[in-house]
């Protein structure tokens, strides 16, 4: 049974911002399994938050599940990023039908980010712009690439970084979860070191606060996660609150191999 | 739409609408913008313009081309840019600028584009609006895409929220005090600059004397893993508050508890057996 709530320290917060009536993003995280899930939802009425809710429920419970039963051992790299592939692709499914049973969910979908830790590593899924963090050493990291047209433009080298600050097409984003039939979830694994500080975030956060601020407020407040959590939130409505914004903040605490002593590691060689 | 608007030396010559992927401008005849001075390239400079950004790039003019008054290479243009050619001037304006809050709004919601590889692009909207939108929208998105992308709006929102809760799926754990005036709110960042610059004086302790500068948007204080507190620098006011270790701080004599609490001027913060004295520069 995986239980990783002694590793990893986790805090949450989700605010409307500043001029949105509701909030369309959705999030959850489970320290016992690990996982992390954050989705921003799009659409008229409340689709949006149907279309977030929707994947971050199914991939919560889903991945639940399918977790219960194995040891730490049986997950390894690619075991887990086919489980964010598998689930990414079933919340697809599970809103695409949704929005063609209801006509006032026509046409909703949402991004997502997934992030699970097992074994020393992290993978994680994206659709959208929808962003993972990562503070290691004092230094912030963006982990994901977005799929929008300002981050095509950006790698086609037609704009800069900070030219990219002041586009208006920051809304625009080239994939989705519940748009398509069927949608390409980019996964990838990277090794964990004790002390990182992970941020899965809305551009509801990375639109309106820097990464040099976000950078400065998980060094500085580390000791205190929620704190971290909600002085996101804070500095993000103090620049305007222009859009839904939410963080998850995992902070690893220690060490977790999969196989802890000697013993284990030689029978695993033997399998 | 955006539009520039041509003048010399103050007086309007013509208003020309961003309406084409990529308009030129020069002095040979075949431009869409032609000027004819001597000072002006054949080919001197071109805006494309994609969805609602304009990049205005100097086509390697003999004279240059400045934006502002600073020579550019290659500028996404800003609302209220001045374009300066030889003596001529253009001022870039995005119209539905000041077009109402809501439908500016509406059209910051994400939208996903598809792309379709190899067809010429063809606006489809998702889902019909069951009212049209009031205002103006913007109607770059839908009139002019790149190759390959088909703008598609997720849905248009239909009336005004009701503010439905949301789901259980997530659970709100720390939702920050709403600032008193969101007024202040409304412009992007370097609201906090406008703060008057705050300082802290250490009363006891071996720094007696020595003054901190609070210049960033948190500054920390204490021994890490003892006990530390954070002042963050906000729209209205600089806050004090707890990060860690069993005590708390005390302001002028009392514990505060783990909520925030603004700071005002002369106020006595006693941390880490270290007293100290906030007040504001002015």
């Amino acid at each position: 049974m995986i239980n990783l709530s002694s590793v990893l320290e986790v805090a949450i917060a989700t605010h409307p911002g500043m001029v949105r009536s509701h909030n369309e993003d959705s999030i959850a995280a489970d320290a016992e399994i690990g996982l992390a899930v954050l989705a921003d939802g799009m659409g008229g009425y409340n689709a949006g938050e149907v279309a977030s809710g929707i994947a971050v429920e199914l991939i919560r419970t889903e991945m639940k599940k399918s977790l219960s039963n194995k040891s730490p051992e049986e997950l390894n790299g690619q075991d887990a990023e086919q489980l964010i592939e598998a689930h990414a692709a079933r919340a697809n499914t599970a809103i695409y039908q949704a929005s063609l049973s209801q006509p006032h969910y026509s046409g909703m979908g949402t991004t997502l980010v997934v992030a699970l830790w097992h074994d020393n590593q992290i993978s994680v899924g994206h659709i959208g712009d929808s962003r993972l963090y990562r503070l290691r050493g004092g230094a912030l990291e963006q982990i994901t690439r977005d799929h929008s047209l300002l981050q095509e433009q950006i790698d086609s080298g037609m704009i800069t970084k900070e030219q990219a600050r002041h586009s208006q097409n920051k809304n625009l984003v080239t994939r989705a979860v519940g748009i398509d039939p069927e949608v390409e979830t980019e996964v990838h694994t990277y090794s964990v070191q004790p002390g990182d500080v992970y941020l899965l975030c809305s551009d509801g956060l990375s639109d309106m606060v820097t990464d040099e601020d976000v950078q400065l407020t998980l060094s500085s407040l580390a000791a205190n996660l929620p704190l971290a959590a909600q002085q996101l939130v804070q500095q993000a409505n103090d620049n305007g609150g222009r859009d839904n914004v939410s963080v998850i903040l995992v902070r690893i605490a220690k060490d977790y191999p999969a196989r802890a002593g000697l013993l284990d590691r030689v029978k695993a060689w033997f399998k | 739409m955006a539009k520039l608007i041509l003048s010399l030396e103050g007086s309007v010559i013509r208003e020309i609408p961003l309406d084409k992927e990529r308009i030129t401008i020069g002095r040979r005849p075949q431009n869409d913008i032609q000027i004819e001075n001597l000072a002006v390239s054949g080919e001197h400079a071109c805006v494309v313009t994609i969805l609602n950004d304009s990049f205005l790039e100097d086509l390697g003019s003999t004279n240059g081309t400045l934006v502002n008054g600073n020579p550019i290479k290659k500028h996404i243009l800003q609302n209220n840019d001045v374009v300066e050619i030889g003596k001529y001037k253009m001022k870039y304006v995005v119209e539905a600028a000041a077009a109402g809050q809501s439908a500016q709004d509406d059209f910051e919601r994400t939208m996903v584009m598809k792309s379709i590889p190899g067809k010429p692009a063809a606006p489809r909207a998702a889902a019909a609006p069951t009212s049209p939108p009031t205002g103006a929208p913007r109607p770059a998105a839908a009139a002019v895409a790149p190759p390959t992308f088909t703008p598609r709006p997720a849905a248009a929102p239909t009336s005004p929220p009701t503010g439905a809760p949301r789901p259980a799926a997530a659970t709100p754990l720390t939702s920050p005090p709403r600032p008193a005036a969101p007024a202040a709110a409304a412009q992007k960042p370097a609201v906090a600059e406008a703060q008057p610059l705050a300082t802290l004086q250490l009363l006891t302790g071996p720094n007696a004397g020595k003054e901190i500068d609070l210049v960033k948007n948190l500054t920390t204080l204490g021994k890490p893993g003892v006990q530390v507190a954070v002042i963050t620098r906000r729209p209205q006011g600089y806050f004090i508050t707890h990060v860690e270790g069993a005590l708390f701080p005390v302001l002028n004599g009392k514990a505060i508890d783990a909520q925030a609490r603004q700071l005002n001027d002369h106020d006595v913060i006693e941390l880490a057996g270290v007293k100290m004295e906030f007040f504001l520069k002015r």
